[in-house]
């Protein structure tokens, strides 16, 4: 009798533990999934600089020092983006956005830039890729929140470090500024 | 309801398991209607035909399920005339779409606009994997950003909750039934002289049968009715926590409302599917009893609620 009793226990903590393992992975799997999305649309926003770059320069020739921040910048993000993790990827994002700003800042100064069509585009690009990694962001922290909820809420946190899950970090961008830097205009 | 993301994205989640069951739920109930109906006329026609008749009905019920499944989507495309947007077409909506299938963790569907200046959309496919998204030019032409993306956080909330599947189900369901039931009716009315000897017995079935042909096309639309009306005040909620701009969507729903013209593509089967009644002949007779959508106003109400 005793030990029906014992191997039931066993049983109903054996199929706890299992519900609790799945439903981590998944969560966890959710948030890499949500992180993808957020890559794609920044490699697309590095992508897109150097040509933004490149038109500003053929009308704005005095103007190097901006130039060269944002190209630094740039590359500190695309570097960032092979290992960094989320913190230090934001952090390197948000000096690209502040140098970003000055370009568009520079660009207003000349009209005639404002007429080429090429200019337009990349801006109107860089304004929708800005709107898109904020919703990617949105998604991937709400996801973020979700997975570390159930890590910290009791009873999964007793045993969550046993199996190896750990906390995942969000994707903080500087808020004021996320939306405002494409925000050029004509 | 605050604006916070949380309870939305878990009423997503929810509403898409939720949904699965509703589907085969539906299935069900659809199938057990189509069922007694050709029992019932196949004991009118013959004494010992309605079991002959019920796996011809089950055929018919399944199949019709089965083609809904995996090209409902394509038929409901086609009836409406729309047309498949090239990468470089209507750049301004693809962004906004793409943005706000970010932001719900789902895959850009594929978009479609309708020639038709009545402004309206619908969104239709078996998972978010298998969507599609319809506008008319109307929408395109006559909203402005904030109030498109509304409408398209609109359609794509239906896409997130799974609601798009269901919803092409119920379409094909229920003009299967419609169908079926208007053939007997029709084949009843004409073949009635054949049965004048029959007993008190035969009678009682033929008035259910009758009585059937007549209840079960309401039924079904009813079954409609109610499942379309709730998962719009559904997507309405999910849609401006999305955009996290509320106005947006009312602004837009009042546009659509004040727009007398109706969406000519549209046709009674379809009208569910749409962000708001694209039939603008909506029957007094049967007051709300027949609306596939609660009435905009509420629906604006609920969406200033949420400020």
């Amino acid at each position: 009798m005793e030990i029906v009793v014992v191997l039931v226990i066993i049983g109903a903590l054996a199929l706890f533990f299992i519900a609790t393992y799945n439903r981590l992975v998944t969560l966890r799997q959710r948030v890499k999934e949500a992180w993808a999305d957020i890559d794609v649309q920044l490699k697309r926003r590095h992508d897109l600089i150097p040509n933004l770059v490149e038109t500003v320069k053929g009308y704005a020739t005095h103007e190097s020092t901006v130039f060269q921040k944002v190209t630094e910048a740039r590359a500190a993000a695309v570097a960032a983006g092979a290992s960094a993790t989320p913190e230090q990827r934001a952090q390197a994002e948000n000096v690209l956005t502040t140098a970003l700003r000055s370009v568009f800042a520079v660009a207003e100064n000349y009209p005639q830039l404002q007429a080429v069509q090429e200019f337009k585009d990349l801006s109107e690009n860089l304004t929708a890729t800005e709107d898109k990694i904020a919703f990617a962001r949105r998604f991937y922290n709400g996801n973020v929140r979700d997975y570390n909820t159930s890590l910290q809420t009791f009873p999964t946190n007793v045993f969550a470090g046993v199996f190896g899950f750990t906390p995942e970090q969000y994707f903080e961008l500087a808020d004021a500024t996320e939306r405002e830097v494409p925000q050029v205009k004509f | 309801m605050t604006l916070d993301s949380s309870p939305a994205r878990l009423s997503i989640y929810e509403a898409a398991s939720a949904n699965r069951w509703r589907t085969l739920f539906l299935i069900a109930v659809f199938a057990a209607l189509v069922a007694v109906l050709a029992y019932f006329v196949g004991e009118y026609f013959a004494p010992g035909g309605g079991i002959a008749a019920l796996p011809f009905a089950l055929a018919l019920s399944g199949g019709s399920a089965v083609v809904s499944y995996f090209a409902g989507d394509k038929l409901i495309l086609a009836q409406s005339q729309a047309r498949e947007l090239g990468p470089d077409e209507e750049q301004k909506l693809r962004d906004i779409i793409e943005s706000l299938a970010l932001g719900l963790g789902i895959p850009t569907p594929k978009i479609y606009v309708i020639e038709d200046s009545a402004p309206n959309a619908f969104a239709t496919g078996r998972d978010p994997q298998h969507a599609s998204i319809a506008v008319t030019r109307g929408l395109l032409d006559k909203l402005d950003r904030t109030e498109l993306e509304g409408v398209i956080a609109h359609e794509l909330s239906h896409v997130g909750n799974r609601d798009i599947r269901v919803m092409v189900l119920v379409v094909v369901l229920v003009g299967t039934v419609a169908l079926l039931a208007d053939w007997m009716w029709r084949s009843m009315f004409w073949g009635r002289g054949r049965d004048r000897d029959r007993g008190g017995g035969g009678a009682i079935i033929a008035v259910i049968a009758i009585a059937l042909a007549v209840l079960t096309p309401i039924i079904a639309t009813l079954i409609q009715l109610a499942v379309s009306r709730q998962r719009e005040y559904l997507a309405d909620a999910s849609g401006a926590l999305l955009t996290r701009y509320p106005p947006g969507l009312a602004s837009a729903l009042r546009k659509i409302a004040a727009d007398k013209e109706p969406l000519e593509v549209a046709n009674k089967a379809t009208a569910a599917l749409y962000i708001a009644n694209p039939l603008k002949d909506a029957p007094a007779f049967f007051d709300h009893l027949f609306d596939t959508h609660p009435p905009i106003e509420e629906r604006i109400k609920r969406l200033e609620a949420m400020n």
